[in-house]
C-alpha cells in the first residue's frame, strides 16, 4: 500500500473531542508510530504523543490501535487491510491529557505501596545461590516494560466495577515477582488482600492477551498469588486458629487504608465496543470461591 | 497563565532518570540530603532501559583469572589510552561491588552452573565478564534502582524538561524547566545539582537512540560555563538494523557476537580476518575452528585455551570493518552485512537472545535461529561530554555535577561494550556521596535570582509569540541538522567535510532564532523539539570542532586525510568551551598515568 488512512484522536479534558484524518505515505516496515511521527513532522506538529525507544524496550507508545491496546511501535502498518482506516486512540482506561497522552501516575502511587524486596537480615550475600531453572519464573515477571497495557484492558479498573482499592495485573505481576524472589522474606498476602484488592480479579486472562512481552500474568503471576492469600485468609484450620488466638488475623478491608482508588476515567463517553458483562459482579470460577468478591 | 512558576527547592537535583542519576539520587538520599529527581519522561523509561548486554565487572565467576587489573587493562587498551586512568582504574576496582549491590537490591541476574551471577563475554574483553539478565539487563538494571529510589523516598518529578541552568559567577544556583503535561514552568533551586541526562544520539537521523538523547545536559553545562571534552568520540555501535527502513538504526545487541555470531559479506566472506590490528592479533582466534571451539566452550559454560573470534574485535574497528565492506561493495541487499547466529541450536538462540528473537521476528519478518541478519553502524554512544572530576564527577563549575554519558573521560577514544552500565553505578554512586556532601556546606538553599527565572521563562515561550517574520519549524531544522551530522560529521571524516558541516550548523543556528510553534503549551512535542534543537546544535558544533581539531586518527575518530595516529595526540584531550558568544576549542594534557598502572598496561 502507498498511503494509510490514519484517524487519529485529538482532544483535551475540557472539551469533547475528534478524530482527525490523515493520509500518511508508507515505506517498507512502517509501524503506527512512524505514521504518528510522520504526522507530526508534516501535518500536526503539536499531536501529542508518548513514546520514547521505538523499540518495544520502554513501554511509552501505549494507545488503542482499532480498539485493541497495542504497543504502537510494535503494531505495523502491514498488518492492515488495503485501504483500512486505522483509528489510533488513547489508553481508555485512564484520563486523558490530550490526544493520545493520557494520565498514568496512579500506577506510580500504587506501586509505591507494595512492600519493598526485603532480603535475609541472616544470610549474607555471599553464601546466596541460585540455580537458573529456579529464577525463570520470576525473570519472566521482571520482563514486564510497564507499558500499562494489562491495566487498559482489565475491566475492573476499564469499566470502574469497585470503588474499593484494586491495583490491577501490572502490580500483581510486580507482586508476583517479590514474592516468588528466591530469597525474599517479606510477607504481601496481607496487601495484596487487602490494598491489592486480589480478589477482584476473575481470571478472564484479558491481561495475558494484550501483554507485549508475552508475560502469562494470569496463569503464572495472579493464580498462584490469589492460591497464597487463600491458604492463608481462608484455609479453615488457620481461620479457626486466628480466632481462638487473636492473633494473624491482618484485618482486611481497612476502607481508609489511604490506598489509591482508580480514579477511572469519567469525561469521555463509556466505550461501546468493550465486551464485558455489565457492572454487576462476575461469577467466581468454581473452587476460587473465597478470594472472589469483596475482601471484606 | 500565573507568571510564578512553581518552586521545589532540594538539596540536590538530579536531572535525568536512567541508570546514572538513579543511582546517584540513591546514594545522595542515603547520605541524608534532600533529593529532587527531574526526568524529560516516565520514570523507567530513560535509554538505560534499552541496555541490552550486560554490566562488566570482574566478578571472576565464569574465569577466575578474571581481575580488576585486567578489567582496568582491557579498557585503557579499548579507549586508545586516551582515557582518564584514574577513572578507569575505580571503575574497574568497584564495578564488582556495584554489581553485587543490585543484587541485594532485588536484580536477579543469570546463573552460572554453581548458582553465582553468570557473565558473558564481550567485545575487548579478555575474560567473559558481564553479568546480565538475557539480553535485556537495562531493564533490570533500571527497575532495580527505580525500586530502591522509591523505597528510599527520593521526590520524583516526571514528564519535566529542564532548559536552563540558573547560576552565579560562584556557583550554580539552579534549573529552570517546564511540565511537558501543562506547559507550566517551575523552578528547582538546589545546593548541589548532578547532570545524568544521557547522550546525544538523536542529532543523527541513524541511531539506537531514544529521543530523549538530544544533548540537554551538555549544552547546559555548556551554556553555564561548564568545559566539553573528548567530543569528536561519538560510538557508531558496528550492528544496527538496516532492514526495513522503519527500524533503521535499531539496536542489534553485541551479545550476538558474545554468543558466537559471525559476521559475512555477500560473498560469505568472515571478513573480520582481514580487519584485526596487528598489534592485537594474538589475542584473537587463529582460524575458524579455533572460534568456533571458544564458542562450543562458552555454551558450555566451560573455560577453554581457545581464543576469541575475530567478531568480538572492539567497536570502532567492526563499526570501521562494516562500513567499508558496504563501500567497496561487498554489503547486503540492503546496505549491511550479514551476522549470524542461526548455526547454533534454536532453543539456545531463543534462551540466550530473547528480545533480538522477537525483534527480528516482530519488525523485519527474519527468523534468526533459521537465517542471518543484516546489519549496519549505527550511532550509539558519545565517549566525550562535561570534563569531570575523576573521584567526585564535579564539573568546572562549583555546585554543578556530571555522571554517566553525559560525562566524558571514562571511555576514552572508544567504549568498550558492558563499561556503560557499570560506570553509571560507580560513578553514580560517586557523584551522589560528592554532590550531597557539596550540598551540606552550604548553609541554606539559594536564593534564585527572579530576573532570571523571567528571562528563562520569556526564552521559553518565545517560539509562540514569534512574528509572522518568523518561519521556521523545528522539525526541519532537526531532519537539516541530522543530514549535516550523517553526511558530514560520520564515521569516516575529512577537513573539507567538517568545515563545510560547521558552516551549516552556523546557517542552522541562525534559522533556529526564527522558528515560530503553534498549538498549546500542554503536551506539546514541536515545542520541546526547539530547545532540543538548540542543544543538538550545541553539541554538533562541539563534535564538528573538535573532530577538525584532531588531525589524526583514534578510536572512534577516523580522519581520512589523517589516517594514522600521532604520537602527539596520545597525550592530550579537546576542550569545548563557551568564550563570549562563540565556542573555543583547546586541548589539554592528559592527567600523568601512575607507573603502576603502565605497567599494567604494558605487560603482556
Amino acid at each position: 500500500m502507498a498511503e494509510a488512512h490514519l484517524s487519529v484522536f485529538r482532544g483535551t479534558p475540557d472539551a469533547p473531542g475528534t478524530f482527525v484524518e490523515f493520509d500518511v505515505p508508507v515505506e517498507e516496515g512502517m509501524v503506527v508510530l512512524d505514521a504518528l511521527h510522520w504526522i507530526q513532522a508534516n501535518e500536526a506538529p503539536d499531536l501529542a504523543v508518548r513514546w520514547n525507544c521505538k523499540a518495544a524496550k520502554c513501554g511509552s507508545c501505549s494507545a488503542e490501535v482499532n480498539g485493541r491496546p497495542s504497543l504502537t511501535c510494535k503494531t505495523r502498518l502491514s498488518d492492515f487491510e488495503d485501504g483500512e482506516t486505522i483509528t489510533v486512540e488513547p489508553m481508555r482506561a485512564f484520563p486523558l491529557i490530550r490526544d493520545l497522552v493520557t494520565d498514568v501516575s496512579w500506577n506510580y502511587e500504587v506501586n509505591k505501596r507494595i512492600p519493598p524486596f526485603q532480603p535475609p537480615a541472616d544470610k549474607p550475600q555471599e553464601s546466596w545461590r541460585w540455580q537458573q531453572e529456579d529464577i525463570e519464573r520470576v525473570q519472566e515477571f521482571r520482563k514486564c516494560i510497564e507499558c500499562f497495557l494489562c491495566q487498559d484492558v482489565c475491566h475492573v479498573l476499564r469499566n470502574h466495577e469497585t470503588e474499593r482499592p484494586f491495583m490491577g495485573p501490572r502490580f500483581l505481576v510486580r507482586s508476583a515477582g517479590l514474592e516468588m524472589h528466591p530469597i525474599d522474606t517479606a510477607d504481601r498476602t496481607a496487601h495484596l488482600k487487602d490494598e491489592g484488592g486480589i480478589g477482584y480479579c476473575n481470571i478472564t486472562k484479558c491481561c495475558t492477551e494484550v501483554c507485549p512481552e508475552h508475560i502469562k500474568i494470569t496463569d503464572n503471576a495472579i493464580i498462584p498469588l490469589k492460591e497464597r492469600v487463600a491458604d492463608k485468609y481462608y484455609d479453615p484450620i488457620q481461620m479457626a486458629w486466628r480466632k481462638l488466638t487473636g492473633k494473624g488475623s491482618a484485618d482486611g478491608g481497612q476502607a481508609d487504608s489511604g490506598a489509591p482508588v482508580f480514579p477511572g476515567r469519567p469525561e469521555r463517553t463509556a466505550p461501546a465496543d468493550t465486551e464485558t458483562a455489565g457492572k454487576t459482579a462476575p461469577a467466581p470460577p468454581a473452587g476460587d470461591a473465597s478470594t472472589n468478591g469483596d475482601p471484606d | 497563565m500565573s507568571d510564578a512558576p512553581e518552586r521545589y527547592p532540594h538539596d540536590v537535583l538530579v536531572i535525568g532518570a536512567g541508570g546514572a542519576g538513579l543511582r546517584a539520587a540513591i546514594e545522595a538520599a542515603d547520605k541524608g540530603a534532600s533529593v529532587g529527581l527531574v526526568c524529560k519522561s516516565l520514570l523507567g523509561k530513560a535509554h538505560t532501559v534499552m541496555a541490552e548486554g550486560g554490566m562488566a565487572a570482574a566478578l571472576g565467576h565464569v574465569d577466575d583469572r578474571d581481575s580488576w587489573q585486567v578489567h582496568f587493562r582491557d579498557t585503557m587498551v579499548g579507549g586508545k589510552l586516551l582515557n582518564n586512568s584514574r577513572m578507569a582504574e575505580l571503575h574497574a576496582k568497584e564495578a564488582p561491588d556495584r554489581v553485587r549491590e543490585l543484587e541485594l537490591w532485588g536484580a536477579v541476574f543469570d546463573r552460572t552452573r554453581d548458582g553465582r551471577i553468570l557473565q558473558r563475554p564481550f567485545g575487548g574483553h579478555t575474560y567473559p565478564r558481564l553479568a546480565h539478565v538475557g539480553d535485556r539487563t537495562g531493564l533490570e538494571m533500571i527497575r532495580t534502582l527505580q525500586d530502591r529510589a522509591v523505597a528510599s523516598g527520593i521526590k520524583v518529578y516526571m514528564e519535566c524538561t529542564i532548559t536552563h541552568l540558573l547560576s552565579r559567577p560562584d556557583r550554580v544556583k539552579g534549573a529552570f524547566g517546564y511540565w511537558r503535561t501543562t506547559g507550566r514552568p517551575v523552578v528547582f533551586p538546589a545546593k548541589s545539582i548532578v547532570l545524568a541526562t544521557g547522550g546525544i544520539g538523536r542529532a543523527y537521523q541513524v541511531t539506537s537512540n531514544s529521543w530523549e538523547y538530544s544533548g540537554d545536559g551538555q549544552a547546559l553545562a555548556y551554556l553555564a560555563g561548564a568545559e566539553l571534552m573528548d567530543m569528536e568520540f561519538v560510538q557508531f555501535h558496528p550492528t544496527g538494523m538496516v532492514w526495513p527502513p522503519g527500524v533503521r538504526g535499531l539496536l542489534v545487541t553485541e551479545a550476538v557476537r558474545g554468543e558466537g555470531g559471525i559476521l559475512r559479506n555477500k560473498d560469505g566472506e568472515r571478513f573480520m580476518w582481514k580487519y584485526l590490528p596487528e598489534d592485537r592479533r594474538n589475542e584473537y582466534a587463529a582460524t575458524d575452528d579455533e572460534a568456533s571451539r571458544w564458542v562450543e566452550a562458552q555454551s558450555a559454560g566451560r573455560t577453554t585455551d581457545a581464543r576469541r573470534p575475530p567478531e568480538l574485535s572492539t567497536r570502532d574497528n567492526v563499526a570501521r570493518a562494516i562500513y567499508t565492506e558496504v563501500r567497496e561493495g561487498r554489503g547486503s541487499p540492503h546496505g549491511g552485512v550479514f551476522l549470524d547466529i542461526s548455526y547454533l541450536p534454536p532453543d539456545h538462540v531463543r534462551r540466550k537472545l530473547p528480545s533480538m528473537y522477537e525483534q527480528f521476528k516482530e519488525l523485519a519478518d527474519v527468523d534468526i535461529t533459521t537465517g542471518p541478519m543484516e546489519v549496519g553502524p549505527t550511532t550509539h554512544y558519545m565517549m566525550g561530554g562535561i570534563r569531570v572530576d575523576a573521584e567526585t564527577g564535579a564539573t568546572t563549575r562549583p555546585g554543578l555535577y556530571a555522571v554517566g554519558e553525559v560525562s566524558a573521560g571514562m571511555h576514552g577514544a572508544n567504549r568498550l561494550g558492558g563499561n556503560s552500565l557499570s560506570d553509571l553505578l560507580v560513578f553514580g554512586q560517586r557523584t551522589g556521596q560528592a554532590a550531597a556532601a557539596s550540598a551540606t556546606e552550604q548553609a541554606e538553599v539559594p536564593y534564585v535570582d527572579p530576573q532570571a527565572i523571567q528571562t528563562a521563562a520569556r526564552e521559553l515561550g518565545a517560539p509562540f509569540e514569534a512574528g509572522s517574520a518568523a518561519s521556521e519549524d523545528p522539525y526541519r531544522l532537526h531532519e537539516a541538522l541530522q543530514a549535516t551530522m550523517g553526511t558530514l560529521v560520520g564515521i569516516f571524516r575529512t577537513e573539507d567535510d567538517l568545515d563545510q558541516a560547521i558552516r551549516e550548523l552556523t546557517d542552522l543556528r541562525a534559522r533556529w532564532d526564527q522558528i515560530r510553534i503553534g498549538g498549546g503549551r500542554a503536551y506539546n512535542p514541536g515545542w520541546g523539539l526547539v530547545y532540543e534543537v538548540r542543544n543538538m546544535l550545541i553539541v554538533s558544533e562541539a563534535v564538528a570542532r573538535s573532530a577538525k581539531a584532531r588531525r589524526e586518527s583514534r578510536g572512534a575518530h577516523s580522519r581520512i586525510d589523517f589516517p594514522d595516529p600521532d604520537p602527539a595526540w596520545a597525550k592530550k584531550n579537546t576542550v569545548a568551551r563557551l568564550a563570549g558568544d562563540k565556542m573555543k576549542i583547546a586541548t589539554t594534557p592528559l592527567p600523568v598515568l601512575p607507573d603502576e598502572l603502565r605497567q599494567l598496561i604494558s605487560t603482556e
